[in-house]
Formats: structure tokens, C-alpha cells, sequence
């Protein structure tokens, strides 16, 4: 019989609304962070460098990406003949077919595979985050506190506090009580979003609560246990962790990694961070080119200037083109030319010669004033702008566009331009 | 599938200088990324050709390593795979192997239990794209015994290290020297070749009796006349590195947008292991012209016209030029190092000034990196 501790079960279905194009064909975890990571890179390496090596991933919107991007698990070790990765989308049963309408009713929904290693404990993530782990030396605080959940919480400013859920404990971390984002909160002990249940409490806590429409761990889950009187702990995490939910902070968030020596380091050889590498070959760059301040994914051309810019693999970038403060992902191809300040461009995108990226008024963009603000433009993947066209702030294009899209060659600083559906 | 495979990995070569002390030449890291055995075995699975084997001998840690996975090149399967021989003392053998047809020799099981028909042989110290089954096919329409596989050099270079060829105007190979004194053709053999299966395994077993090891002299220059031995002409890029110039040239060449195109670019890839490294980072005053930057480094200073390999770190203020940086290679601040190639897991103390005057200089400095 197959017997293992702990079990990880990782959330990967959201869509990511508030990162606008950048997650229109692709899952939030399957977008590309780092220049030649993506964001469920960041979890998965957690559970192998933490010797969890059967995990679970929960998708449900856009899995194509994902799907391709896990494979069989090679690049994280997670190729096991027992265990190992496993891509759990929602499937149909003889009754009740229905999508995964909550976090903790994706994991009810798939009891049966939990149940399969028949494990002591199941580790909760989601594949939003950007941050390196021990989900070891968390559980071994869940066993010696004698837990029945432990929370993974982190510190925040007290005035970021009402934006997340907080957790109140006693001296010893036990959890006396939590608020779903406070305005006057009590504790600036923030949740991560990571658990650890015993696995008969997850269980019969979710087998209790099933009937729950839109199930949650924070909303139902975990306040049904602590209803129970289950001893629920927080676990105290000091750690880099960065949620890069909102363009701006997944853009700050990318730009942190270029800091001379960044608070969270990929080059470090304790704790790597694996990927499946599309791309090997070195990156060339030329006569006449800057590079500062930047990192570079594989197989790159650089003909142009990059500053202070994250850029992924594969990626074209011509000559007297200047790349200041922005994330260019995998395989786009930049002509020559080009300016682009504060720039996100998707993967595949076409920049064609002499575009200007950024340029501009700062205006508060039209239709998604929350989703594209701070100055940042943004470009979906596949995306195609032609030849001399000038883009403002706070916009965002995403399909092939052709120089009709643009009256007086430009599109001024927050606009929205969606060619969907065309290709 | 046709053909099985078999590379050549096992040779040493003086050629080689100080770079030879490490690791055997088809263990050599190549643009960047690679090493030369990544070629062979790359056109081996891209030929669909999936049971090869390498036979490795001199200094084969670092080959080992690099082959301890066979998922790379895409060989981790249930039928076919990669098999790494290395010399074993067995009932009718204690010898290492004293020759390339030696070791197949100590190794005929692998072809006898084969069941493909022909035998696909290369060396690993060569950079080259090919797809065997073009010469496979050749080498049936020819009805030939032997095909080698061939090159016409450039006429002002030296072939003296090569076999060198002289074919008729049906292909047939006439003449074939061994390292020739005075080449009198400079068409060069590339190592490749292909071959049926049992006439292999009958040419090994005749050699073997009578105590002859070598493939070349023992077979093809010994059976020229009485077996039908053609040239395939391969008109593409084709480099063998297995001297310090060459290694050093090949990697160069690189540098040209054509030969990156065509290796980088253009189907089909060439694969190796992957070593989970970060983007290359590039802080404030680095400087980087025409050159190939590998994933792991960190460049603080100036890089023109070089090869820099993975997970390098340049300090600040540091001049690089017209040189190879190997693996994991630390150089310390305000270092100039011009037409050099320096030694992978080297670290090069801060203020030093390396510059090869006539010709490459290898650089091998064996410091500690960490000084507690």
C-alpha cells in the first residue's frame, strides 16, 4: 500500500483577473516571472527542495499552458514512479458535475486521489506566489505544536493589514481568532494562504461543509475547524514572499530580482528554483549594445539598449532599440528602433520597428482603472503592433493589430485596444 | 528503427594542453551551453536512431557526469536507450581498450543482441548537424560496405591531424591516409560512419583474432581495395576540436550570426543536460560586446568578442576580450584577460592580468575561491 507523510495540494485554476491581458490565454501560475521562470516554478520547486515529492496541481482555467509546462514534473524532480506530480482538473461524475467552485471544493472534489496515498498530513498552496520555503520545517512545527491545521502567516505593516486575512494568536501561536480583511485589525500577522491539515481533519472537514456552495478554506474551512475547537496554529514565516497578484506588483516584483544583490535570490545554489528551460542556448550580445542593470534569459539577441529590465528566452530585440524598466517574456521579438518605458510585453509578441512604448501623459485608463494604472503598459501575448505606431500609459493591446487600429499612428495613454478572437 | 548508434568518447589528445587534464575531449564545453558530445548524441536522436552507445576511457568523470541522465537527449526510453561502456575486466578481456575497434570489439554483445541493421558510428569531439539517415540512405543506393562520412577543408588548412581521402568520381574511397606526413588530398574523414551491422560485427571479429584494435588502419585502410568503402561529402558546418586552435576557433565562430542561426535557430536543436541556472545578470557597469553570455553569469565588467560559459562571474572593472570563459569560472575585480582560455572552477584573484601574446593561453590558477 502506498503510504506518504504529507501530500501537497496546489491551487492552480484561478484566472488572475487583476493581471489583465497578461492571463486572457494563460493561467495565473503559468505566467512567466523572473525571465525564464513562471510563477507555479515557485511552489513546486518549495515541495521537491522540501522532499514533498507527490503534489497535486488543481487547474481549471487555461490549463493548456500549464499543462504543457508540468508535463510529467522532469524539470522539478517530480517524475516519480510513485507519487509525483499529478494534473487534477475538474472531471465529470455520475452526479453533481460541476467546476471547482471554491478552493477548498477543488480539494473535496478530489478526496479520492487524497485518499489513494493515504497520507498523515496535506500541505494547501497556491500557485500565486513568488517565494522560497520549508514546508518541512513547517510541519515540523504543526507536529510539535500537536496541530490540527497550522496557518502559515507572515508579518505586514499594520496599515497594510486590512487588506489581507489576519490571524490573532496567543504567546504560543495558537490561533484565537481571525478577521477577513479588518478595518481596525488586531494583529498584523497576515495568512499566506498555506496549510497544513491533518489529513482526517481536512477530510471530514470538507466532507461536513461539502453542500457549501462556493467551499473555501478561508471562509468555511478554517473557521468551521476553529468552531470545532480544533487547535488551529500559526506558523511564523520572515521570509521574502510576494504576492503578484495586480500587474504593478507583479511588475515591482520582477524588478526587484535586478538589485545588485536582490532580497530574493535566484543565484544562490542552496534552494534552486527549477524550470522546464524551452530555451539553451547562450545568450548574444552585440557590438553597439548595453546591457545594465538587467537579467537575460537563454538564447536572446540583445542589438539594442536594455536598462533596468527583466528579459526572458528566446527573445529579438533590434538595433538602436531602448528598453528602459520593463519585462519582456520569452520569444518576443522586438524590431529596431523601438523605445519602451515601463513596459509589459506577453510571450511571442511582435513589436515591429520603431514603436514607442509608454509614451506620454500619465491618464488614468478608461475601462480597468484598477487593473492598468501606475504608468505601466501592457502588451498580451501573441500580441502584434505595426511598424511606427506610439503607444501611451496605462494602456494595453492585445491581438494583432494592424496600422488601421491606430488613427494618427498612436493610442493615447489609457486606452484599452482587444482584438480578440482574431488571429 | 534502421541503425543503432555508437559514439567515440573515449580519446585523449595531447592537442588538448592543460584542457585534457580534466576531462576527456568530447567532455569540452562548447558555445556556451554545450559539450561536444551534445552534437553526436543530438544527431543521433534527431536521425530517430534510439539505442546508442558511448564508449568512454580517458579521464571519463566528467563525460559520466554529464550522461548520468539519458532524458536530454531524449533517450530515457524502454526500447533503444543510452548505454555508457566503459572498460571492464571480464572472463576473456583484462585490457583497457587498446583501440576503436577494440572497444567495439570488447563490446560486441551490444551489437550482436542489437536486431537494427546497420550501425551508425561517430565521435563525440566533433560540431556538426547531421541527419545519419541521409547517409544511410546513400549508403544503400551506393551498395556500399563502409561509408565515411568526409569533408573538403579549406585548402590553407593543415589536414595533417586528419585521415585524409581521395575519392574516384563515383565516390569511392581510393586512397585513405592516416595523420599523413604530406596530405595529398585535403578531403578529410569526420569520424562518421556507417555500416551494416553483421559486416561489422564480422570485420571486429577478424580484427580481434588477429590482434589489430584500430578502425581506421585495421579496417578501412587494410579492407580499401576488397570492400566497397564511399565518401558522403558533408557541405554544412563541420568542426573537429580536438586541438587548443580549433577548440578555441570553433568556439568563435560562434559568434557569427550565420553559424548561430544555424545552430540555435533552425530545426533541428541540439540538446543537452539542463542545469537549472538563473537568467544572466548584468549589474550596473557591465559592458558586454559581440559576445555570448551563458545562463548563471554575473557581469559587472567589460566583455568583448568572447565566449563566456555558464554561471561565470566577471567583477567589476574587469576587461575581457577574444577569450573563453569555462564553467563556473570567478574572476576577480579589475582583471585584464585577453586571448585566453581559462579553466572552468577557476577563480582568478582580483588585479590579475592574463593575455596569451603568441597564440591561446590557458589559464589555470587552481586559487581557492573562499579564503576563510
Amino acid at each position: 500500500m502506498i503510504k506518504k507523510e504529507m501530500i501537497a495540494m496546489l491551487l492552480a485554476g484561478g484566472q488572475g483577473s487583476r493581471l489583465g491581458v497578461l492571463t486572457s490565454k494563460v493561467a495565473k501560475p503559468a505566467v512567466s516571472f523572473g525571465g525564464k521562470y513562471r510563477i507555479i516554478d515557485f511552489p513546486l520547486s518549495n515541495c521537491i527542495n522540501s522532499g514533498v515529492d507527490t503534489v497535486g496541481v488543481l487547474t481549471q482555467y487555461q490549463p493548456l499552458r500549464l499543462n504543457t509546462h508540468i508535463g510529467i514534473g522532469i524539470p522539478w524532480d517530480l517524475d516519480r514512479n510513485i507519487g509525483g506530480v499529478t494534473v487534477l482538473p475538474p472531471y465529470e461524475k455520475s452526479t453533481n458535475s460541476e467546476w471547482y467552485t471554491g478552493t477548498a471544493n477543488a480539494i473535496y472534489q478530489n478526496l479520492d486521489y487524497m485518499d489513494s496515498f493515504n497520507p498523515e498530513y496535506v500541505l494547501i498552496l497556491s500557485g500565486d506566489h513568488i517565494y522560497k520555503m520549508d514546508y518541512e520545517v513547517m510541519l515540523d512545527f504543526h507536529k510539535e505544536k500537536g496541530a490540527d491545521v497550522t496557518i502559515a502567516v507572515m508579518p505586514v505593516p499594520m496599515e497594510e493589514a486590512k487588506r489581507f486575512g489576519i490571524m490573532i494568536t496567543d504567546e504560543n501561536r495558537k490561533i484565537t481568532d481571525f478577521e477577513e480583511k479588518p478595518a481596525n485589525p488586531r494583529s498584523n500577522l497576515a495568512s499566506m494562504g498555506i496549510y497544513i491539515f491533518n489529513w482526517k481533519t481536512l477530510k471530514e472537514a470538507l466532507l461536513a461543509n461539502a453542500e457549501q456552495p462556493g467551499l473555501d478554506f478561508g471562509k468555511h474551512v478554517i473557521p468551521y475547524c476553529h468552531g470545532k475547537g480544533d487547535p488551529l496554529y500559526a506558523y511564523e514565516f520572515n521570509g521574502y514572499w510576494k504576492d503578484v497578484g495586480t500587474l504593478n506588483s507583479y511588475w515591482e516584483a520582477n524588478m526587484e530580482l535586478i538589485d545588485l544583490v536582490p532580497e530574493f535570490n535566484l543565484y544562490e545554489e542552496y534552494w534552486k528554483i527549477y524550470t522546464k528551460s524551452e530555451s539553451l542556448p547562450p545568450q548574444y550580445i552585440a557590438n553597439d549594445s548595453v546591457v545594465e542593470r538587467s537579467i537575460v534569459g537563454e538564447g536572446t539577441d540583445i542589438y539594442g539598449k536594455v536598462y533596468n529590465s527583466v528579459i526572458g528566452c528566446g527573445v529579438t530585440i533590434g538595433k538602436n532599440t531602448i528598453i528602459r524598466d520593463s519585462i519582456i517574456m520569452n520569444n518576443t521579438v522586438i524590431g529596431d528602433g523601438c523605445e519602451l518605458y515601463k513596459a509589459i510585453v506577453a510571450e511571442g509578441a511582435e513589436i515591429k520597428d520603431g514603436v514607442r512604448l509608454g509614451y506620454g501623459e500619465e491618464v488614468p485608463n478608461e475601462t480597468d482603472p484598477h487593473i492598468y494604472n501606475n504608468g505601466i503598459v501592457t502588451i498580451g501575448e501573441k500580441s502584434v503592433i505595426p511598424a511606427g505606431i506610439t503607444v501611451g500609459k496605462n494602456s494595453c493591446i492585445f491581438g494583432i493589430t494592424s496600422k488601421e487600429d491606430y488613427p494618427d499612428n498612436s493610442l493615447g495613454s489609457g486606452k484599452t485596444l482587444i482584438k480578440a478572437g482574431e488571429e | 528503427m534502421r541503425a543503432i548508434g555508437i559514439v567515440l568518447a573515449g580519446g585523449n589528445s595531447y592537442r588538448m594542453r592543460e584542457l585534457s587534464q580534466k576531462r576527456a575531449v568530447c567532455a569540452m564545453p562548447i558555445a556556451g551551453s554545450y559539450r561536444s558530445i551534445d552534437f553526436a548524441l543530438s544527431n543521433m536522436t534527431n536521425s530517430h536512431i534510439q539505442k546508442v552507445a558511448v564508449f568512454t576511457q580517458y579521464n571519463a568523470r566528467s563525460l559520466n557526469e554529464h550522461l548520468n541522465s539519458s532524458k536530454w537527449w531524449d533517450f530515457g526510453r524502454k526500447q533503444g536507450g543510452l548505454y555508457v561502456f566503459t572498460p571492464a575486466t571480464t572472463a576473456e578481456s583484462n585490457f583497457w581498450y587498446r583501440g576503436t575497434a577494440d572497444a567495439i570489439a570488447q563490446n560486441l554483445s551490444f551489437l550482436k543482441t542489437s536486431h537494427e541493421p546497420y550501425v551508425v558510428i561517430a565521435s563525440g569531439d566533433c560540431v556538426y548537424k547531421l541527419d545519419y539517415n541521409k547517409v544511410l540512405e546513400y549508403h544503400i543506393a551506393k551498395k556500399a560496405d563502409i561509408t565515411v562520412v568526409c569533408k573538403d577543408m579549406p585548402s590553407n588548412v593543415n589536414v595533417d591531424r586528419f585521415g585524409t581521402i581521395k575519392m574516384n568520381e563515383e565516390s569511392r574511397i581510393e586512397e585513405f591516409e592516416e595523420k599523413p606526413v604530406v596530405a595529398k588530398s585535403n578531403t578529410v574523414s569526420c569520424g562518421i560512419y556507417v555500416v551494416r551491422r553483421r559486416q561489422l560485427i564480422e570485420m571486429i571479429e577478424k580484427c580481434a583474432e588477429e590482434d589489430r584494435y584500430d578502425f581506421v588502419k585495421d579496417i578501412l585502410i587494410r579492407y580499401k581495395n576488397m570492400k566497397r568503402i564511399y565518401g558522403y561529402k558533408i557541405q554544412d558546418y563541420w568542426r573537429n576540436i580536438a586541438t587548443v586552435d580549433d577548440y578555441f576557433s570553433t568556439n568563435m565562430d560562434f559568434l557569427k550570426p550565420e553559424i548561430r542561426d544555424y545552430f540555435f535557430k533552425q530545426y533541428p536543436d541540439i540538446y543537452s543536460k539542463v542545469d537549472d541556472l538563473p537568467p544572466a545578470k548584468y549589474n550596473v557597469g557591465s559592458q558586454v560586446r559581440n559576445s555570448l553570455i551563458s545562463s548563471g553569469c554575473i557581469i559587472n565588467g567589460t566583455v568583448e568578442d568572447s565566449v563566456i560559459f555558464k554561471q561565470a562571474y566577471i567583477g567589476n572593472n574587469c576587461y575581457i576580450k577574444n577569450s573563453i570563459i569555462l564553467n563556473d569560472v570567478y574572476i576577480g575585480d579589475n582583471t585584464h584577460i585577453e586571448n585566453c582560455i581559462v579553466e572552468s572552477r577557476d577563480t582568478i584573484r582580483a588585479n590579475s592580468y592574463h593575455t596569451g601574446n603568441d597564440g591561446i593561453k590557458i589559464v589555470l590558477e587552481r586559487n581557492d575561491r573562499y579564503v576563510m
